[in-house]
């Protein structure tokens, strides 16, 4: 076997894996990411009922409400609109009205949410980023987070 | 005055990083022995400023000393004491100053331990390290000043962020730290020779033991935080493909390919070019690492308070060094010259494949974390990239890696036999294939953990037939057999035993498919079944601890009948910051755990509790261990400690590349 040969097999083994794993890249990508809206985004931009998505938005003080068999309800608010969500399982520590979240699940109606996911993720103000960012978007941004987020970080 | 001679000993060491990123450098071109000589005690006196300053802080901390910005706003009067030496790094500015303060650590060991090393390629080296030390002094110094006074100093701190107030703060920054960091001496001895323009099988070897330190550091530190995640935020799970965990996972790869191709390099003089690649990009990914955790682009409770400003300041860093590092690649690598050819189907072959699986894996991770941080600058749109995208991705590409992990093992360097290779690793295959069919049999559902765990099988058996055949090959005298087993070097056992690592980390993996979880409210006197135990809630009631209340509920664990433990899972409640997190109960019984989670209690006198039963799931941190295990034992390998002189003799004499 010459060299060249050799470098020949290096080069197609590796422009091989190469385009084996920027196949499955595009379309991993194609099917398992996920949009994020707001409440008022889902009215603009409309997608379908039954598509996927992160909902994230400030929970309503007072919508909170818990039913039998920890499933929950509770609404999502932004400055315009509001969706109501229900989900069925146990809440993340941070969880609490008047705060910020992030659920994650399907749209049943421009209105209406289920959430297979309600996340905990969050930096040291307790505020989930994309939530920040859309408020603030919408004037609606205290630098010190929404009251009760003041109320956290005393 | 002990905080303001820390923040004078900070100033002082960004001076002295200036002179000695210039003048030693100066030295090695022009070949002035004397310039070239500032380097090492340059190097260590770094390091000894860096201590000081950090010292003062630590001081500060555990002196609740309450006229600094940094110690009021994480630090509090009535912290548990570790609490207090920990929280120094648990914030931006601490944090930087413990990056810099392990980044002249390794320089001082480098300067001390480098009387081996040619004088030319330690200055140059030292002074490549000098520039980066600069580069995150100022960076502390301007934007993130620790040493910053309050002018009204308040009674009381806000205390530390209550998710970090656990003792895995103390170990897990530090130790993914060591690993981060390390990488930077690899890149620092990658630059030195492509400024010197002279790379050897010699060079492999000055710089494989702070790639292996790097390494094992890295593999306690990703391993560390992910136990911590588990048992901390109290979902069960231990590997999130979040944005800051794969920021920790892209260098490991590359570190790990690194570390095979240095050894194709240092054996065989052959993928000199490559290693020296392999060598930037590893610590441009630490750097894009601390980039993505500290400049505040993405949400987590790694992201400290943040500042734009320090984002932009890391970014221009970041575009420097690597995009600095990748020019003098592109000037320089071409003129180094190739060494030893190869057949495909060789160790190198294997060693080639591993490093080409490697690099891809830690590209589609890349493009994983970073698509949708570059979508949402270009369009503003915001996605986000879980889980099912990494699985779909990651997990096709390193099927093949553990398929050909022992197979490279065993085959010879240059030119292999693969049909001969393959036979000698029939056995782990056999019994593989058994293990898989028993734990389909025993366990069920789903076959592809079964499937897995068997792969996992192979991969540890395969990890020591290696071993097997070198101490085996003289007969199977028992006398043989140890004394032959004595004489293999260090190296081979330890690749032989991270290795079986691996394996043993798959099968925790593999094994996370047969785990089981219920979700119910329980009452006390309430059992409910769980796996092959059953938990009995006793008592819930409050405790005082020491900044914290908490709700303890008390379970019985029975195994058949018997009572065979006690899981105390709990909700703590923070006084200073008005939060609450969760705490875990954890009980390990034969390598799988019960995790138990309780949330608030109903009016109705139930507490919703959320429980799992995790077969083998220890294995997976467990698998960590023995990985640095096996790169401890290497690192002890005898090649490294006096190895080199041997070659001394042989080598090319030193001429200048212009």
């Amino acid at each position: 076997m010459t060299r060249k040969q050799r470098r020949l097999i290096l080069i197609g083994s590796a422009l091989g894996v190469l385009f084996v794993a920027a196949g499955l890249v595009m379309f991993a990508l194609r099917d398992n990411i996920v949009f994020f809206y707001t409440p008022s985004e889902i009215v603009a931009k409309a997608p379908a009922p039954g598509t996927r998505l992160r909902l994230g938005g400030l929970v309503r003080q007072g919508s909170v409400v818990r039913g039998e068999d920890r499933a929950v309800t509770f609404d999502v608010v932004d400055s315009e609109r509001q969706v109501s969500v229900s989900y069925k399982g146990l809440l993340p520590d941070l969880f609490r009205e008047g705060q910020g979240v992030v659920a994650e699940g399907v749209l049943i109606s421009p209105t209406q949410f289920r959430a297979d996911n309600v996340l905990a993720k969050h930096d040291e103000t307790y505020m989930p980023r994309e939530v920040a960012d859309a408020l603030k978007k919408q004037g609606h941004w205290q630098p010190n987070g929404p009251p009760a987020g003041a109320e956290a970080k005393k | 005055m002990i905080v303001e001679t820390g923040h004078y000993a900070l100033v002082l060491a960004f001076a002295l990083a200036l002179v000695q990123g210039v003048l030693p450098l100066w030295g090695s071109r022009k070949g002035d022995v004397a310039l070239m000589a500032i380097a090492p005690s340059a190097a260590i006196m770094q390091f000894v400023l860096i201590a000081i300053a950090f010292g003062a802080l630590t001081w500060a901390y555990l002196s609740s000393d309450f006229s600094l910005l940094n110690v009021v706003q994480n630090s509090h009067s009535q912290k548990p004491l570790i609490y207090k030496l920990s929280g120094v790094w648990g914030n931006h500015e601490g944090s930087m100053l413990l990056w810099v303060l392990i980044l002249s650590f390794f320089g001082a060991l480098v300067a001390l331990g480098g009387r081996r090393t040619p004088q030319e390629l330690l200055a140059t080296t030292l002074s490549v390290q000098a520039w980066i030390s600069a580069a995150f002094l100022l960076f502390i110094l301007l934007t993130s000043n620790p040493f910053a006074r309050v002018m009204l100093p308040p009674v009381e701190g806000n205390d530390l962020n209550p998710i970090l107030q656990d003792p895995g703060l103390a170990i897990h920054p530090p130790l993914l730290y060591l690993g981060y960091v390390g990488f930077s001496m690899t890149f620092s001895f990658a630059a030195a020779a492509l400024i010197n323009g002279r790379i050897d099988a010699q060079w492999a070897r000055y710089v494989r033991p702070w790639t292996l330190i790097a390494w094992i550091f890295l593999t306690l530190g990703i391993a560390m935080g992910s136990y911590w995640a588990y048992y901390t935020l109290g979902w069960g799970g231990f590997w999130f493909w979040d944005p800051v965990e794969n920021a920790s996972l892209m260098p490991w790869l590359a570190g790990t390919a690194l570390l095979h191709s240095a050894t194709v390099m240092e054996k065989r003089d052959a993928l000199k070019v490559w290693t020296i690649f392999l060598a930037i990009l590893a610590f441009s990914l630490s750097l894009l690492g601390t980039f993505l955790v500290r400049s505040g682009v993405l949400t987590s409770v790694h992201a400290f308070a943040t500042d734009p400003r320090r984002g932009v300041f890391i970014l221009a860093i970041l575009v420097v060094f690597i995009g600095g590092s990748f020019v003098l690649f592109a000037l320089r690598g071409p003129m180094l010259k190739a060494g030893g050819i190869f057949a495909p189907v060789s160790r190198e072959g294997a060693l080639v494949l591993n490093n080409l699986l490697l690099t891809t894996s830690c590209a589609t991770v890349f493009t994983g974390t970073l698509y949708p941080l570059a979508l949402e600058a270009l369009t503003g749109e915001k996605i986000s990239v879980g889980a099912p995208f990494f699985n779909f991705t990651f997990v096709p590409l390193f099927i093949p890696i553990f398929l050909a992990m022992p197979l490279g093992q065993v085959l010879a360097w240059k030119r292999g036999d693969f049909l001969g290779s393959a036979q000698r690793l029939t056995v782990a295959f056999i019994i593989a294939i058994c293990a898989g069919l028993l734990l389909a049999a025993t366990r069920g559902e789903p076959v592809v953990s079964a499937v897995f765990a068997g792969l996992a099988v192979f991969v540890i058996i395969g990890s020591f037939v290696e071993i097997w055949t070198r101490i085996s090959s003289g007969g199977l005298a028992p006398g043989i057999v140890l004394s032959r087993a004595k004489g293999l070097p260090f190296s081979a056992w330890g690749t032989a035993l991270a290795h079986a690592g691996v394996g043993v980390t798959l099968f925790g993996l593999a094994a996370t498919g047969w785990g089981v979880e219920r979700i119910l409210a329980m009452r006390i006197g309430d059992q409910v079944s769980i796996g092959p135990y059953a938990l009995t809630l006793d008592a819930v009631a409050p405790r005082k601890g020491p900044n914290y209340d908490e709700t303890v509920a008390r379970m019985t664990i029975r195994s058949g009948g018997v009572e065979i433990g006690q899981i105390e899972p709990s909700r703590k409640f923070y006084r200073a910051r008005q939060m609450t997190t969760t705490d875990a109960g954890l009980r390990t019984y034969s390598l799988g755990q019960i995790y138990v989670v309780v949330t608030e209690q109903e009016a109705s006198g139930a507490i919703d509790v959320r429980m799992y039963w995790k077969p083998y799931v220890a294995m997976i941190w467990l698998g960590a261990l023995i990985m640095a295990l096996g790169g401890g034992i290497s690192l002890a390998d005898r090649r490294l400690r006096i190895g080199v002189a041997r070659r001394a003799r042989t080598r090319p004499i030193a001429q200048p590349a212009e």
